[in-house]
């Protein structure tokens, strides 16, 4: 430091932006998180040559790269009481039919499969130690442990921490090639046209600069979920959301551009985790997910009362973990609906409000000492220590700072699974929001481009990536089989190559943070909570005039802050997409979280259907679909995946 | 296009998410391989501490942490408004 004050050096990688690097391959996988890896794994199998474009490091990237605690939906589990239709239909009717029925149903009905296939890759999904023995929520013959509702053990518990490594190391395995520290930044298509059969793209190394044309023959979409489009922090941008900031829904907008079509994109919730605007994920005191169903006190120390959906107070903590008298079952974790439905719906603490009215003192605590020793356990230790990113930031940093869940209390910020209070306009594409629109193959609109994970409509969760990248990556690759050659539209490359390099190309002008924050401001004044055409219009008209002329300074020093740089110009079509959508649907929907002030109604007649966007010949058209688009989930899916049925039965 | 000998900067941290400690680590760089946002470079010198040279993208996963083989060397600071309070319980 005292030789160099200013501590600055060169960039320490090789900078190659005159290269151009062309890869082939059958199937191309973009994204290499949970949905990427999984769908690179089917794929191989199937004997074509795979390759993934990962713009982190595939060995922990992606939202549940770095953990998972539990795996939802695996309803053929062995010890499940419910079936792959009984809780399809469930989720779909406690989304009042706002759900991808065909995604939902391929998690509840291979998810469990991906779980077999994960242990013999080296993850952890049972209790082979014994730690658990004797508990209520242990199967003793499986030696698998279960989350939420005991009786129907259709939710595992699992050590996630040890998942992605294990994809990794099978995809390297299986001669995936893999293409680390890569953006992909466009779909190439046939002639170069818009709505056409999908070719190929193209991508940018973070570290040298490098250009790549990847051509195949068939793309799997993997890219997450758009995340900054409300909500970003420029002091802290890696902590803007719950996602890791490089989910910057680069899928989407390069699908946008080339004429995919995408639903539900009208629905925003209210922000509900943001490191930077409420603690991190399950690192405070609550009920819900993670936590669930912890003891909590209040600031007296008197037990917070748990109640089932009459209403009725329970008498013991096995009864949280139990359907209430006459109920089959409940839905609970990272797929529990936004509005409770009474039919599945579970054991829950009594609202704050009403906690306060009957003389409660806030704040409020996780009391894990009230918890049998077995579920203290599965909460702080396994839950909290292998889910998302609990394990060094939670966990650990909490026992090296001397919490111990035998003796301590941990303080409650917010209601429900939250940390913190969000404003109306303060937004994110959370729970089950809009995306992709799929069929049976989970295909898109356009020929040989599939999607999966969280890059489709109504997508949330670990399992739910898996099952999808599975299924996604196997139709892709018996696609890829059967497909013509394809040949790249060298033009439409080189376009996207300039493109890329512009913000280079300039000395001085707006920093990638600066534009965020821009769209995320306009985003928050004209999409907030509450919408009107004449917002929605003034917005889209500013986001028009910020791509002409605010986007045009962006400027880059480096290929990391070009790959930023990218990603912002990315937010700023996802926010288009947003505002198009939320234009498009012309009533006020509960469901959606979506309020027109100049349509009020909620879900009046006629508007309980799926809209439907994308682009044809660059221009916005929209349709329609029922919410039942996707027919009879197990004749369909049966009649699309005979082969997988009878491999699975071998 | 820009000059190909680019000089950079760390940026200057509102917030310090990962400290090394120099005596333990012997730069392997495993840390900067694992991190999915790729906020670290390697130090010019060989089996020296890497540098943060973009703090704030910080996605505070703790793989980096959690990947090191040297117990020590490595630490991840969370933000101090992100602390959470808990108390003992009273008996």
């Amino acid at each position: 430091m005292k030789d160099n004050p200013c501590n600055c050096r060169e960039w320490p990688y090789p900078l190659l932006y005159d290269k151009t690097k062309e890869v082939i391959a059958d199937v191309l996988i973009l994204g290499g998180g949970i949905a990427g890896c999984w769908a690179a794994i089917a794929a191989a199998k199937k004997g074509v040559k795979v390759a993934i474009v990962e713009k982190g490091a595939t060995i922990r990237s992606g939202a549940g790269g770095s953990g998972c605690d539990h795996w939802e939906s695996a309803a053929t589990n062995p010890c499940s009481r419910i079936s792959p239709e009984d809780l399809s239909y469930a989720m779909i009717e406690a989304h009042n039919g706002y759900n991808n029925g065909i995604s939902h149903y391929i998690e509840c009905r291979e998810g469990y499969d991906r779980l077999l296939d994960l242990e013999k890759m080296g993850g952890k999904i049972r209790d082979s130690e014994n730690e658990f023995k004797g508990a209520e929520f242990r199967d003793e013959k499986t030696k698998f442990l279960f989350a939420y509702d005991y009786k129907n053990r259709f939710t595992l518990r699992v050590w996630g921490t040890t998942f992605k490594p294990a994809l990794y190391n099978e995809c390297r395995r299986l001669g995936v090639a893999i293409f680390d520290r890569t953006m992909a930044t466009s779909l190439l298509t046939e002639g170069g046209e818009q709505s056409t059969r999908i070719v190929g793209a193209t991508g940018i190394n973070s570290r040298t600069g490098e250009f790549f044309i990847f051509k195949a023959k068939a793309i799997v979409l993997c890219m997450s979920r758009p995340t900054r489009i409300w909500l970003f922090s420029p002091g802290l941008p890696g902590i803007s959301e719950f996602r890791p900031p490089q989910c910057t829904g680069d899928g989407h907008a390069m699908g946008w551009k080339a004429g995919v079509e995408f639903t539900m994109m009208e629905k925003s919730v209210r922000g509900e985790w943001s490191g930077e605007r409420s603690f991190p994920p399950y690192a405070t005191g609550n009920t819900h997910n993670t936590w669930y169903a912890c003891s909590m006190v209040d600031a007296e120390g008197r037990e917070i009362p748990w109640a089932d959906r009459e209403g009725r107070i329970l008498t013991n903590i096995s009864q949280r973990y139990r359907p209430a008298t006459g109920q089959k079952f409940f839905l609970k974790g990272g797929g529990e609906p936004d509005f409770p439905v009474y039919k599945y719906q579970g054991p829950d603490i009594l609202p704050v409000q009403e906690l306060l009215n009957k003389g409660f003192k806030l704040p409020f605590y996780a009391d894990l000492t009230r918890m049998p020793e077995h579920e203290r356990k599965a909460i702080w230790g396994l839950m909290v220590g292998e889910e998302g990113k609990t394990n060094i930031p939670v966990l650990k940093a909490y026992i090296n700072e001397g919490f111990d869940p035998e003796k301590h209390l941990l303080q409650s910020y917010g209601e429900g699974w939250r940390s913190g209070a969000f404003l109306p306009q303060e937004r994110q594409l959370f729970g089950l929001p809009g995306g992709i629109i799929n069929d049976w193959r989970l295909r898109t609109n356009l020929e040989g481009l599939y999607a999966a994970g969280d890059q489709l409509f109504a997508s949330n969760c670990h399992g739910h990536a898996a099952a999808t990248g599975h299924y996604a990556g196997r139709h892709a690759a018996e696609y890829s089989k059967r497909a013509f050659e394809t040949r790249i539209d060298m033009h439409q490359a080189l376009e996207e190559r300039s493109r890329i390099y512009s913000p280079l190309k300039k000395n001085e002008g707006i920093g990638w943070k600066e534009l965020n924050m821009r769209i995320s401001r306009l985003m928050q004044h004209y999409c907030g909570e509450i919408k009107s055409e004449e917002l929605l219009k003034t917005g889209l008209g500013l986001l028009k005039k910020i791509r002409n002329e605010e986007a045009q300074e962006l400027t880059a020093h480096n290929p990391h802050e070009m790959v930023r740089a990218l990603e912002v110009m990315n937010i700023l079509t996802n926010a288009e997409i947003i505002l198009h959508a939320s234009l498009a649907r012309k009533a006020s929907s509960k469901h959606l979280h979506f309020y027109r002030s100049d349509y009020p109604e909620n879900d009046p007649l006629g508007w309980h259907k799926f809209v439907t966007i994308k682009l044809e010949k660059n221009e916005v058209a929209t349709g329609e679909k029922p919410l039942d688009y996707y027919g009879s989930l197990k004749d369909n899916y049966e009649s699309y995946n005979s082969n997988y049925m009878k491999e699975q039965q071998q | 296009m820009k000059d190909k000998r680019t000089i950079v900067t760390p940026e200057p941290a509102a917030f310090n998410p990962i400290t090394f400690n120099a005596e333990i680590c012997d730069g392997c760089n495993r840390c900067i391989e694992v991190c999915q946002v790729d906020i670290l470079i390697p130090h010019p010198e060989k089996g020296k501490p890497p540098q943060v040279l973009f703090p704030g993208e910080c996605w505070y996963g703790g793989c980096c942490v959690a990947i090191c083989p040297k117990p020590g060397a490595i630490t991840l600071n969370i933000p101090l408004m992100n602390r959470v309070y808990w108390k003992e319980k009273e008996i």
